[in-house]
């Protein structure tokens, strides 16, 4: 494979929170149109490198290089800005607005520029949520609705649409389903489904075999701060993962970080 | 046809659509004018509200606490709360009223400079100087030093109320000229009252203020995520307060001929409490400008109606904090009722 397929790329990337390796020594690639799941027991440090990648936090060390070039976000919106969207555990939605409003809050398409009293397309912020909605395969039936007035997985699909409609280069999603019942676990999985076929690469952190088995090309696991595994889907099963995450084996190419 | 599926149990669990706060405020404004209209009939024998004269006096006499419910609206919806507008109407009274004042006046404040008979620009800017510089501090204190809205603008409230009487020892201010009378004349309070309920409705929706205020008031962590320049945007939110502040004190003077040091007591209170009446709810991110202007007619009306009924006028304030305490029920069972729902 050639450089340029490299979505992002992560070396010896490392944060410690005082005394405590959090994170130690990643080094994690994603190639174009990918999904990778992240894995590993509670702890483990997956949030933790999601947060160095997406600028939450400060990496102690290591280079995170994205698109092929070095990268050094100085919070989440600088990493948004650069093409990558994250879905967080708790869901940041304003309540009180609609879908549209809130599917492009803080980047509202503007009518008349008058400064902040500029006046608000809703027409096009209406069609371009329509449009979103629709390339991610997401129903909901009353985008005047308020998300005050949703359940959980449509407000939980209105987050995964929002990264969705900003033609992201990268979307990474911290346990998208972790609140949300069957039925709703299904339609998310249905949007990552849709993000695969359009080809849009995805870091998918779950604690859900079956969904990551369902869903992604690849399956990451962490153990203590540590990447432990590096498997192709075709290549492992539930057992072999479980082992991983437990401890029970460590991928040869990582028999230093056991 | 799973994705159909899946469709179908969504249109099963989507909610109806909730009730609209202002049109709570509608039913009981017609309700207590109805109740007003029937004891008026029985107990004085005339109708309360086929009366121009008692209609006029009633809207000029809230329309002017109305600017101020208008600003204290849209902090309230970006999460927070205001206490000083009272208090800003006091100080930039007593200064703009100063600079008003008629040159055949020998005890003008600023005869001996030759401050007098000014064009009415001046006094009207000099009010709205000092409530800007009241909303800077406020909004400094809230957006940059991390102030709760409520402490910050409780100092302002006794601040500013300090500066009003500080600037002439508590002494009244009189004799403005009669160009600058013209603001109070007649109807026009309500006109200028109108005119910014009006503008501040549709930037409240339709521009990126009003989407950016509903948001923070909803839920801040997300608008900041989002990109909101927050710190910037509650700023401007407590500064277009406290002019709106300024501008009722500066029609208020000028419909009053006369500037006291106490003007505006309490009027920050008689404020929230229209909104809060009106359905804007405490805790940000919900309510309208219509609503505040339904609420502020139930105020007017009840005032109006207990004048009419020559309701003695302490049992007046006995019946506004019952208002003021009732409407803030009504408004965490509203909330409760909805996180119940939701």
């Amino acid at each position: 494979m050639i450089m340029s397929d490299i979505i992002l790329k992560t070396e010896s990337l490392t944060k410690h929170y005082g005394g405590v390796q959090a994170l130690e020594g990643v080094d994690f690639e994603l190639r174009a149109g990918e999904h990778v799941a992240i894995m590993g027991d509670n702890g483990a440090g997956k949030s933790t490198f999601v947060r160095q990648i997406t600028g939450v936090e400060q990496r102690t060390r290591g280079r995170i290089l994205f698109n092929g070039k070095e990268v050094n976000f100085k919070g989440p919106l600088e990493a948004r800005e650069a093409g990558i969207e994250t879905v967080f555990q708790n869901l940041a939605l304003a309540d009180d607005l609609d879908v549209p409003s809130n599917l492009f809050l803080g980047r509202e398409k503007i009518l008349l520029n008058l400064g902040p009293f500029s006046i608000l397309d809703f027409k096009g912020m209406r069609a371009a949520t329509d449009a979103a909605l629709k390339r991610t395969a997401v129903k909901i039936p009353n985008l005047g609705n308020t998300i005050r007035n949703m359940s959980g997985g449509q407000r939980q699909c209105v987050a995964i649409a929002r990264t969705a409609t900003f033609a992201s280069k990268l979307i990474i999603m911290d346990e998208p389903t972790a609140a949300l019942g069957v039925q709703e676990t299904l339609q998310v999985e249905n949007i990552i489904r849709q993000l695969k076929a359009n080809g849009e690469p995805l870091v998918l952190i779950s604690h859900n075999m079956r969904q990551v088995f369902d869903l992604v090309d690849r399956i990451i696991v962490f153990r203590r701060g540590r990447m432990v595994a590096n498997l192709k889907k075709s290549e492992t099963s539930g057992e072999d993962v479980v082992s991983y995450i437990t401890g029970a084996k460590t991928g040869p190419e990582f028999a230093g970080a056991a | 046809m799973r994705n159909a599926g899946v469709a179908m149990g969504q249109v099963e669990k989507q909610r109806r659509k909730p009730w609209p706060a202002e049109l709570n405020a509608l039913i009981g404004l017609i309700a207590i004018m109805l109740i007003f209209e029937i004891v008026g009939w029985s107990l004085v024998g005339q109708s309360f509200l086929l009366n121009k004269l008692r209609l006029s006096i009633m809207i000029t006499q809230v329309a002017v606490v109305g600017i101020l419910a208008v600003g204290v609206t849209q902090v309230i919806i970006s999460g927070g709360i205001d206490l000083s507008g009272g208090s800003i109407i006091g100080a930039s009274a007593m200064i703009a009223m100063s600079f008003a004042q008629i040159g055949t006046y020998p005890r003008a404040i600023f005869a001996a400079q030759g401050l007098v008979d000014l064009p009415i620009i001046v006094p009207i800017l000099v009010g709205l100087l000092v409530a800007l510089m009241c909303g800077l501090i406020n909004g400094a204190l809230i957006a940059y030093v991390k102030l709760p809205p409520f402490i910050a603008t409780l100092g302002m409230m006794v601040s500013a109320r300090g500066v009003a009487l500080w600037f002439t020892k508590g002494q009244p201010i009189s004799f403005p000229t009669n160009a600058f009378m013209s603001i109070g004349d007649g109807l026009t309070p309500v006109w200028i009252f109108i005119g910014i309920a009006v503008l501040f409705s549709l930037i409240l929706k339709y521009t990126l203020y009003g989407k950016h205020t509903y948001a923070i008031g909803s839920n801040q962590a997300a608008a900041r995520m989002s990109g909101i320049n927050v710190e910037r945007h509650l700023m401007l939110v407590y500064v277009i307060a406290s002019l709106l502040a300024g501008l009722a004190g500066i029609v208020l003077i000028a419909r009053s001929q006369t500037a006291q040091p106490v003007f505006g007591t309490m009027n920050e209170l008689d404020a929230i409490a229209m909104t809060v009446i009106g359905g804007v709810s405490l805790s940000g991110g919900r309510g309208s400008i219509l609503g505040t202007a339904l609420g502020m007619l139930i105020f007017g009306v009840i005032f109006s109606g207990f004048i009419f009924l020559s309701v003695d006028a302490y049992y007046q304030n006995m019946v506004k904090g019952a208002i003021i305490v009732g409407a803030v029920a009504l408004d965490q069972w509203r909330q409760k009722r909805q996180a119940r729902d939701a």
